[in-house]
């Protein structure tokens, strides 16, 4: 089954080739539906954005993508194969093939830079240490990091270990780099640093980058295409200009940062005035 | 990643201490053979009731420790509880004719075997079997005893006279032995 | 109706929580020769449940032996007994109070420690980042911390019953002039190897039992703050009945 899906050719593609595709999933947790009927394909070689409002199942998304969760109904393709029907050793392989950096860096605590940085290779490869070093020091290097080695990760800043924690993502050379909220809580300054680290990473190496964030303003920036999801379904997609112009109320809302729209200002209540007559 | 030597050196006087602690408790704590320098020679004993003897148990000449009761078994032909005994070599003048008890320490302490020496000029050795036993002290056969005594003591005084209430009542005391 | 409805509830909540931890003691397990192939994680996390832990464990059984001394030879003299303290005070240590209370501080102590550690990883997406990297989080983390709390417990028990038999002693024979020889071979005439494999098995059943909790708890425990304090406190009152349980059965059997 698992020498199957790795050989089978690519699904016949449009125009450009999607390295990772999201057909018709449906999700639901617990009886409430994230994701009904959700369309995505991921351009190999370009950066993509996946934005939303809040609680629209971001993360959830991501993890449909990387295997940690199978959807409902659909399929989640990476290279053509299915991710959701792998058997654990045959995810882990394809696991090697994404990279994945996470909203607060997740480096591990107990371990100093280096050793983060180097934690892959180490499990991954047989490789001897001089080499491990040789990559390690050359990741650090191309975030800029390279003299804080040998730091414990409580002393980074949080920019700085979002910084080490995109060199460990990059430590096996993944060909699919995932971005979870990259930008929240950085300062100006940070942020510049990852905008400009996330594409140079992506046009130097040739890899694809999907980036999860609702930084309108960055993404503007950084993203060759983009999706918005609402209502567990896409939105709207496409390039920054097109979703500019795009009708769609809620996309108007989200790119505006319109304070009220399909996403209501007021949480749901009785009349306000009946409210302040009852007490 | 490799510990670093301190944590391996704490760890591995942490291990280290531990079997020295399962050793100690296993050489000092136990019953292992005899407490001196091994060498003991074998004697045996034959008892109608050896009470609550355990194998273990103390062997004692005038409340020091001379040996430990080896083993205990039953006898079918005899009718009697055997005890295999040995005695440390180093005490090797008891006199054949020495008597064997069963004795108990304490109100709670465990039961051991007393041996009182014997005239005899001639020595017990390896093999040898005391001849002269004390079973162990059984309570109900005493108060049986003296409730027998009693017993014939009032049909002898009612036979007698009519003494009424001029019982004299013992209390049932257990002698302390 | 309610109340049974809730109890039913509460039940069956109860016994999906069983299966749950057997069915994770049965992935640990599985990864447990491959933990043993990295002894550099094993031994680090022997240190960390137990080295770290000698001291109190040292220090409770040092007086938990010296009440017992007292307490003891208080009880024992009123029978005029008082020789029988060495055979009481190791019999009472080697064979439940040893495990027993070396486990409850075995919980206290390496258990929060793991179930913390393991639930701030979680908290914290390290475990979520290292299944990304392909990495098993049972093999790498998990298991080896359960090894280390496996050989730890049995060693500290050990130390903890040997203390706690020279706390006897110490009061005993140093305070109380019991006849130091005859303290030791009454102890010796009624202490059996068996009594001293007893509390062995014991505390190795404890420790199996304490150190799966406190994975476990860890492990599951909601990523938030309050998450990993309130496993924290579930690895201890877990720990702490189990263990008393276990004893009972154990006790039990071996009697």
């Amino acid at each position: 089954m698992s020498s199957n899906a790795t050989s089978r050719k690519p699904e016949p593609q449009t125009a450009q080739d999607s390295i990772v595709e999201v057909r018709d999933v449906h999700y639901s947790i617990g009886g409430r539906p994230i994701f009904s009927g959700l369309n995505l394909q991921i351009q190999r070689g370009r950066i993509t954005a996946i934005m939303g409002p809040s609680g629209t199942g971001k993360t959830t998304l991501l993890r449909l993508m990387t295997g940690q969760i199978r959807p409902d109904s659909g399929q989640v393709l990476f290279d053509g194969i299915d991710v959701s029907n792998l058997s654990t050793r045959d995810l882990y392989a394809l696991r090697r093939r994404m990279g994945m950096l996470f909203q607060n860096g997740a480096l591990l605590t107990d371990e100093d830079v280096f050793e983060n940085v180097a934690f892959p290779l180490r499990e991954h490869t047989d490789l001897p240490e001089a080499l491990i070093r040789n990559i390690v020091l050359t990741k650090l290097q191309s975030v800029g990091l390279r003299g804080a080695a040998r730091l414990m990760p409580a002393e980074l800043s949080g920019g700085m270990a979002r910084r080490v924690a995109l060199a460990r993502a990059m430590a096996t050379d993944p060909e699919v780099l995932i971005y979870d909220e990259p930008f929240t809580g950085l300062d100006p300054i940070s942020m510049g640093m990852i905008v400009r680290l996330v594409r140079q990473m992506n046009y130097a190496l040739g890899i694809t980058s999907i980036v999860v964030s609702h930084d309108v303003e960055e993404l503007s920036i950084l993203a060759d295409s983009s999706y918005i999801i609402a209502g567990g379904k896409v939105a709207a997609s496409g390039s920054f200009v097109e979703l500019k112009d795009h009708d769609s109320e809620i996309v108007h809302q989200f790119i505006n940062g319109l304070a009220d729209g399909p996403v209501a200002f007021h949480y749901p209540a009785p009349d306000y005035y009946e409210d302040l007559l009852a007490g | 990643m490799r510990p670093t030597r301190t944590v391996e050196f704490s760890t591995g006087l942490f291990v280290l201490l531990g079997f020295a602690a399962l050793f100690f408790l296993v050489t000092q704590i136990t019953n292992r053979e005899l407490a001196t320098n091994g060498k003991s020679y074998g004697v045996v004993a034959l008892f109608e009731n050896i009470g609550s003897l355990k194998p273990g148990a103390a062997v004692s000449m005038a409340g020091v420790t001379v040996g430990r009761v080896e083993t205990i078994s039953y006898d079918q032909q005899q009718y009697k509880a055997v005890v295999h005994m040995r005695i440390n070599s180093q005490f090797d003048k008891i006199p054949k004719d020495s008597d064997a008890s069963i004795m108990t320490s304490g109100l709670l302490g465990g039961q051991y075997i007393g041996i009182t020496p014997g005239g005899d000029e001639q020595y017990l050795k390896q093999g040898d079997r005391i001849e002269f036993v004390q079973d162990a002290f059984v309570l109900e056969n005493l108060i049986n005893q003296l409730a027998s005594t009693f017993l014939r003591r009032d049909q002898g005084s009612a036979d007698s006279g009519n003494q009424g209430g001029n019982q004299e009542k013992a209390p049932a005391q257990e002698p302390k032995k | 109706m309610h109340f049974l409805r809730e109890l039913w509830d509460n039940v069956r909540e109860f016994v999906t929580t069983v299966g749950s931890v057997a069915l994770f003691f049965g992935r640990v397990l599985a990864q447990l020769p491959r933990a043993f192939l990295r002894p550099s994680l094993v031994v680090e996390q022997v240190h960390n449940t137990g080295a770290l832990s000698l001291v109190i464990i040292m220090t409770c059984g040092l007086f938990v032996g010296m009440v017992l001394g007292l307490t003891g030879y208080d009880l024992l003299q009123r029978f005029g007994s008082e020789e029988a303290l060495g055979t009481a005070g190791a019999l009472a240590v080697v064979k439940e109070l040893g495990p027993v209370v070396t486990a409850l501080l075995f919980a206290g102590r390496a258990g929060t420690a793991l179930a913390s550690e393991i639930g701030l990883m979680r908290a914290t997406d390290q475990l979520t980042a290292m299944e990304m990297m392909a990495v098993d989080p049972m093999r790498r983390v998990i298991a080896p911390r359960f090894a280390g709390g496996i050989i730890a417990m049995p060693l500290l028990t050990v130390i903890f019953i040997a203390i706690g038999i020279f706390g006897v002693q110490l009061v005993g024979v140093q305070q109380f002039k019991v006849d130091a020889a005859s303290f030791w071979s009454q102890m010796r005439s009624s202490v059996g190897l068996d009594d001293i494999m007893e509390g062995v098995i014991k505390g190795c059943v404890f420790g199996v039992a304490c150190s799966l909790i406190a994975v476990y708890e860890g492990y599951n425990a909601t990523p938030t703050a309050e998450g990993v304090g309130r496993a924290t406190t579930r690895t201890v009152v877990i720990s702490a009945v189990l263990t008393l349980i276990l004893d009972y059965i154990l006790t039990a059997i071996m009697l």
